[in-house]
């Protein structure tokens, strides 16, 4: 094992774990984005480009939209609910 | 189950769960150490029978192009399953303006930098979708850097523009073309060499952009289908967010 393998694989298992502690959904999907950006470089040390190539995309872009988008639609829910009780 | 409980069970369950996982771990082959058959069988025919030279992708679009069919059919059913779920239910509507004025946060750079992701992006994954059997990369990888042209309109923050450039009809039959476009590539084999997923185009000269036989072709479907599929997984969660609102004065 060479030693950019391993601090590849240094860096996911932090990365992993710090997405585990953040407790703010927002701000866990940030973490969440660069947790993919350590697998990226984990991959690509592992001598799996092919890999590497779609976790940059899923990684940072493809799953944190989907989260952030949901993360939105809630917050907006919960602020439009008391209002519509409040009316009946 | 009180605390004290969970504390009690996972004593008992963590140790076992680690010893177990460690005597499995002992019993693993050393690290780099590869002995299987398969993988040195697939190894040594991909460039000499298939005249390609990403051995990731020949093994997705010709060895195993049966198994990508079934992957395909995941991707496919679970796009519909999100456009099903994510529809505009009866007392919602779609509100054009409020999309606009929640997003109008980016500044000049960042617009800037998105008009210069955009047409990079899209020259970067056509590279790959065409040159997956030459180079790493391929179908998926390719489509979902497509996907992420688009996206960057978003950080521009011009959704409604995205709406425009990639209408949902075109980004639903790009994805329906690429499934339909990858079924009729292996039933090509069928036809023309009597297996399903058996390539019947000729070889061509290893390391050329028209070579491996109908990798490339498949990669086109594929690529077609990933970044059709990403689009409107996207809209479909950008629309809930941004645009559909619940009706006001109904109750619900």
């Amino acid at each position: 094992m060479t030693v950019l393998q391993i601090v590849a694989l240094a860096a996911v298992a932090l990365g992993g774990g710090a997405v585990a502690l953040t407790s703010d959904p927002l701000r866990q999907t940030l973490v969440l984005g660069i947790f993919g950006l350590t697998l990226v470089f984990l991959f690509f040390a592992f001598q799996a480009p092919d890999v590497a190539l779609s976790e940059i995309v899923v990684g940072t872009i493809g799953l944190p939209l989907i989260v952030v988008a949901t993360l939105r639609k809630i917050a907006e829910q919960e602020r439009t609910r008391p209002s519509d009780e409040d009316a009946e | 189950m009180s605390r004290r409980a969970r504390l009690t069970l996972f004593a008992i369950a963590g140790p076992g769960l680690a010893a177990v996982l460690i005597i499995g771990f002992r019993g693993l082959p050393a690290f780099g150490d590869y002995h299987d058959v398969y993988g040195l069988v697939v190894n040594g025919v991909e460039l000499s029978m298939r005249h390609a030279t990403d051995y990731v992708t020949a093994l997705n679009f010709d060895v195993r192009a049966f198994d990508t069919l079934g992957e395909e059919y995941i991707l496919f059913a679970s796009v519909l399953g999100v456009t099903l779920l994510l529809r505009v239910m009866r007392g919602e509507d779609e509100e054009y303006r409020a999309a606009e004025h929640g997003m109008s946060g980016s500044s000049d750079a960042v617009r800037l930098a998105a008009l210069l992701l955009i047409p990079s992006l899209i020259a970067l994954g056509v590279y790959l979708v065409i040159h997956g059997a030459l180079t790493p990369g391929g179908g998926f990888q390719g489509g979902i850097v497509l996907a992420a042209a688009p996206a960057a309109i978003l950080i521009a923050g011009r959704y409604l523009e995205l709406k425009v450039l990639c209408p949902t009809r075109a980004i639903e039959a790009a994805e329906g073309i690429g499934a339909l476009g990858y079924c009729l590539l292996g039933l090509g084999g069928l036809i023309f060499a009597s297996v399903y997923f058996k390539n019947f185009l000729p070889a061509g000269n290893p390391g050329q952009l028209l070579s491996a036989g109908f990798m490339p072709l498949n990669s086109i479907a594929v690529g077609l289908e990933v970044m059709g599929a990403f689009l409107i997984v996207w809209t479909a969660f950008l629309d809930q967010a941004l645009l559909v609102r619940r009706r006001t004065g109904e109750a619900t």
